[in-house]
């Protein structure tokens, strides 16, 4: 009966400086930034034009801009959340939980981004809805 | 014989890691810095304040028990609501956050210690006496009045006195203590694990604490520049909120709320954290959906940032604002609704054992989702026109925080009073308490919904007769009580005393995260030697992992020299980078603190002499810390760490701790600052003409544009001076270094200098205009950064004569350096926004 710690041997190390961005914690982050950087500039947008324009302004203008504004954020979240799902689809789904693996590593950090360019599509969007349900200021 | 000399040096290795770890006795135990006697400290300074907090509720559920109640005067009536949501907020839900993460963090992750120590022992002390300061106005009849909230114009031009000083400078006070928490929390989650465990390994409460971390730092400095505002317009007459001088009140509720909202999540996920904690251990089995549960903290943490408005729905801002954050506020469900869905999933695979801890963990998710529940409902516009400002808002949130925080913290307690005593906490006792604080809450807190929709405004000391409100409010005061019966049973259990007990077994939960390897009593060490994890539940999943760790198998089972040390890693992987020297206990955070804390509360009173001497004082005391206590060259490069592994024990840059927590600094520094430009645009936005060609029938002076441009040029050559000066040091060529870093000094003091110029030769009059005030505000920022830049290369050139820096060992330059990016930026958009903006506006 050993008494020796069980330790299986680490695998192979990849360096910081050579894994891809979709191996790095950043790779987490980027679509939940795009959805705020979509929100801050929808929100100082309508401010800004509700203030300056006015109320009774003709708001095309406006309605123009956070059209622009989300064909620019869309597209690249949606590219995250495919990269990821296909990062986490190439390896098998770690049985029943993780171990220490950069594949499992990959698949954590594939899957949790990919939920959470969902969520942030889905918060997206629901920014986008008021624009088209409320139009204008008031 | 083999195994004979093994155990004699596993013996005297242990006997000099015990040494090296001791905690000082008798009067220099408050010299202690160790995370153990800190986080202990804290937790139980923050329960105190929690439980004034708590009795100052039950006076208010006396006075408002019966109607046209005169038993305290409107006035105190006002002192005593705004110190209950003050104290709860910021003397109890977030420090308790922090303490309870500053205890179990570096047990978690199997480090001796965080990054920081002196940090923390810092951050304690600042709270401590903040809190006995902001407190202790009430017995003077000298608390502030104006709602947790503090609106002007009420708190600027309405209440004398020297209460909204006690709530803007003690809190303000606080809050740095909060951020040097948050810059401790985030360095230690990403940087101080064991080596093998990866991003996909961490205990989840490391994952929640991180994204509460990162969202203290990004959620506080907005808060902070409200602060440094509304002092400015108290203490100097700068006129931030003056509608008669173009103020506007509603930027500090913006800024307020910016920090507002996410206040609330950040006091809910850490809570919820520990919850994440406890379910796989009573349930035996290891939590379903660990990338689910990831995914609803992080997703939580930035949309918090996305709410906060729907706290200012009637304030007459335009339909589609309020639109936008009704729908970020409805989204923030999804997210805090998976997390919850994890855990009655894992209850469900799991064999549950019954324990009062996991009663209070359940409670704690009932009561949150009905608090949550009516989150939804508050959290569109046309209900929160009816319910805002009733008592219905203060039933949804009693709910959310009771339910959210402070029950799953009671479990923690009952979870983990073994981890830090050795002893239990009775069950019997336990569950009288559960059904007493169970039963007391709803009886007290449900009632509020309904008196709301009757229609009871909030922060209102005394109500009519006749409108159905008696019978709601008798029964809420009395749940009240019930409640507070509770916590004195909790009180009873947690200090009565336990001597005749026996200590419990090691790992009493048999939970399967590092924090319950630690033996039975506690050693100061942390853990006996830093394994290597392979495993998310290394205690279920590693074979003979305890035996190995005790005997000294794995990583820095000795301290040959007598010194204190843990492991530094790599974010994502956690491969061996660094072996960390922290410091040892030392009085000097303690005194560092007292001497910060002495400007703050001085300036409360208008003492400036006093406040300007304790203000060298404190900087003397900071100074002599870091030189004695920081980037020390080491005795040799590397150290054998064990298991044939050498690191080395000095880096800088990337790889250092410090580096990161100057980072981690700075970045709520630029927060901080860009809320100032925020509010300068705000009053743009505002404003038909702004800057004004006149006001009052004066002419309104702004700083022109040619000194403010002259700052700039100076800032970005001194920018480059210090970047000039790190690569010569890096060379070793001592006279550019020094040449470099002296031009260094020269060019921010001009620069500093040229922005002071451009309004003072203008006759730029900041109490004038709001447009004045904001310009002078953005300025005098700029202005204390360009001096503390120039403070800082000072530092680096005493460092590098001491012989404290060389080239190899070039930590203190490397800070620096990166700090002086955050400067030289904060110059430009000062600049950019002062003397350029106005030609376009």
């Amino acid at each position: 009966m050993s008494t020796e710690p069980d330790i299986h041997p680490i695998a192979k190390h990849d360096s910081a400086a050579e894994r891809p961005l979709s191996q790095q914690l950043w790779w987490i982050v980027v679509s939940p930034s795009l959805w705020a950087v979509h929100f801050m500039v929808c929100y100082l947008t309508a401010a800004i034009w509700c203030e300056k324009a006015g109320v009774q302004a003709d708001p095309f203008a406006l309605h123009f801009a956070i059209t622009v504004y989300t064909v620019v954020v869309l597209p690249v979240m949606a590219w995250v959340a495919w990269s990821s799902h296909r990062e986490f689809r190439r390896s098998e789904p770690p049985v029943p939980y993780d171990f220490d693996d950069p594949a499992d590593r990959t698949h954590f950090l594939g899957f949790t981004a990919f939920l959470l360019s969902l969520l942030s599509l889905v918060a997206t969007l629901f920014t986008v809805l008021v624009f088209v349900f409320v139009r204008s200021c008031h | 014989m083999n195994d004979a000399r093994e155990s004699d040096l596993e013996r005297s290795q242990a006997r000099r890691l015990l040494k090296a770890w001791e905690t000082p006795r008798g009067w220099r135990y408050w010299s202690a810095v160790n995370n153990s006697e800190v986080g202990l400290w804290y937790t139980l300074t923050a329960f105190a304040f929690f439980l004034f907090g708590g009795v100052l509720a039950l006076v208010m559920r006396i006075q408002l028990a019966v109607p046209e109640n005169d038993w305290l005067t409107h006035d105190q009536y006002n002192q005593i609501f705004t110190m209950h949501g003050s104290v709860m907020m910021f003397l109890f839900a977030v420090p308790i956050l922090e303490a309870i993460s500053i205890m179990l963090l570096p047990e978690m992750l199997g480090a001796r210690d965080l990054p920081f120590p002196r940090l923390s022992a810092y951050g304690y002390w600042c709270f401590l006496i903040g809190g006995v300061f902001v407190c202790g106005s009430l017995f003077f009849d000298a608390a502030p009045r104006g709602g947790w909230f503090m609106y002007p114009p009420m708190t600027t031009q309405y209440q004398d006195g020297i209460g909204v000083d006690v709530w803007l400078l003690g809190l303000s006070f606080i809050e740095i203590a909060s951020i040097a928490a948050a810059v401790e929390l985030i360095v230690g989650v990403l940087k101080c694990r064991p080596p093998g465990m990866r991003l996909n390994l961490i205990p989840l409460y490391a994952w929640y604490i991180l994204v509460v971390a990162v969202m203290i730092l990004f959620a506080f400095p907005p808060l902070i520049a409200g602060d440094v505002l509304m002092e400015l317009e108290r203490a100097m007459d700068w006129p931030f909120f003056d509608v008669s001088r173009g103020g506007d009140p509603m930027l500090w509720q913006h800024l307020f709320w910016i920090f507002g909202h996410p206040e609330v999540y950040i006091v809910f996920l850490p809570s919820i954290a520990l919850v994440a904690m406890m379910v796989p251990t009573f349930a035996r089995t290891p939590m379903a959906g660990y990338g689910w549960i990831v995914l609803a903290a992080v997703g939580t943490g930035f949309l918090s940032f996305g709410l906060w408005v729907h706290h200012m729905f009637t304030t007459g801002i335009p339909g589609i604002s309020i639109g936008i954050f009704s729908a970020a506020s409805e989204a923030v469900a999804i997210p805090t609704g998976v997390q919850i869905f994890c855990f009655i999933a894992t209850l469900l695979i799991g064999r549950v054992k019954r324990a009062v801890c996991l009663q209070f963990v359940l409670a704690g998710l009932a009561t949150f989702i009905i608090g949550g529940l009516t989150g939804v409902m508050v959290a569109i516009a046309p209900f929160d026109y009816q319910a805002h400002d009733t008592y219905f808002i203060v039933g949804h949130l009693h709910y959310v925080l009771v339910g959210g925080t402070i029950f799953p913290i009671v479990a923690g307690f009952y979870y983990y009073y073994p981890f830090v005593t050795g002893k239990r906490l009775s069950e019997r006792l336990g569950n009288l308490a559960f059904w007493l604080m169970l039963i007391g809450f709803n009886v007290a807190f449900f009632p509020m919904h309904l008196s709301g929709l009757i229609g009871m405004p909030r922060r209102v000391a005394t109500y009519p007769s006749g409108m159905g409100l008696e019978i709601p409010n008798i029964i809420s005061s009395i749940g009240a009580f019930v409640l507070g019966l509770g916590f004195v049973v909790l009180l009873w259990d947690v200090f009565r005393p336990k001597s005749k007990q026996p200590l419990v077994r090691r790992n009493v939960w048999d939970a399967g995260t590092l924090e319950w390897s630690g033996e039975v009593p506690d050693q100061p060490w942390g853990i006996r030697s830093i394994p290597i994890i392979q495993s998310r539940y290394p205690l279920w999943e590693q074979k003979n992992l305890l035996e190995g760790i005790d005997r000294g198998k794995f990583y820095l089972p000795d301290a040959e020299e007598g010194r204190r040390e843990t492991l530094v890693t790599s974010a994502v992987d956690a491969e061996l980078v660094h072996c960390l020297r922290v410091p040892g206990p030392s009085f000097l955070p303690f005194w560092a603190a007292v001497f910060t804390g002495g400007v703050f509360i001085f300036s409360t009173y208008h003492w400036w002499t006093a406040a300007g001497v304790c203000a060298v004082m404190s900087f003397c005391t900071i100074v002599t810390w870091l030189w004695t206590g920081t980037a020390e060259i080491p005795e040799k490069p590397t150290k054998s760490v064990g298991m044939g592994q050498s690191l080395p024990l000095y880096v800088s840059g990337p790889s250092a701790v410090g580096w990161w927590a100057m980072f981690i600094t700075m970045l709520g520094d630029m927060t901080a600052f860009m809320s100032l430009v925020f509010g300068y645009f705000f009053y743009w936005t505002v404003h038909e003409e702004f800057p004004p060609a006149e006001w009052d029938g004066a002419e309104v002076y702004g700083p022109g544009t040619l000194w403010p441009m002259v700052g700039v040029a100076l800032g970005i050559m001194a920018w480059c001076a210090v970047i000039l000066a790190r690569k010569s040091n890096r060379s070793d060529r001592s006279i550019a270094f020094y040449g470099a870093a002296i031009i260094g000094i020269v060019c921010s003091l001009l620069s500093a200098l040229a922005l002071f110029y451009g309004p003072y030769q203008n006759g730029m009059d900041p109490t004038q205009h709001v447009y004045t005030s904001s310009t002078a505000v953005l300025l005098l920022w700029t202005i204390l950064h360009l001096v503390l830049g120039g403070v800082m290369l000072a530092y680096c050139i005493a460092r590098r004569i001491a012989g404290r820096m060389d080239r190899q060992h070039d930590a203190d330059l490397a800070n620096v350096t990166l700090a002086w990016h955050f400067i030289a930026l904060t110059t430009v958009i000062t600049g950019a926004t002062v003397a350029l903006f106005p030609w376009v506006a």
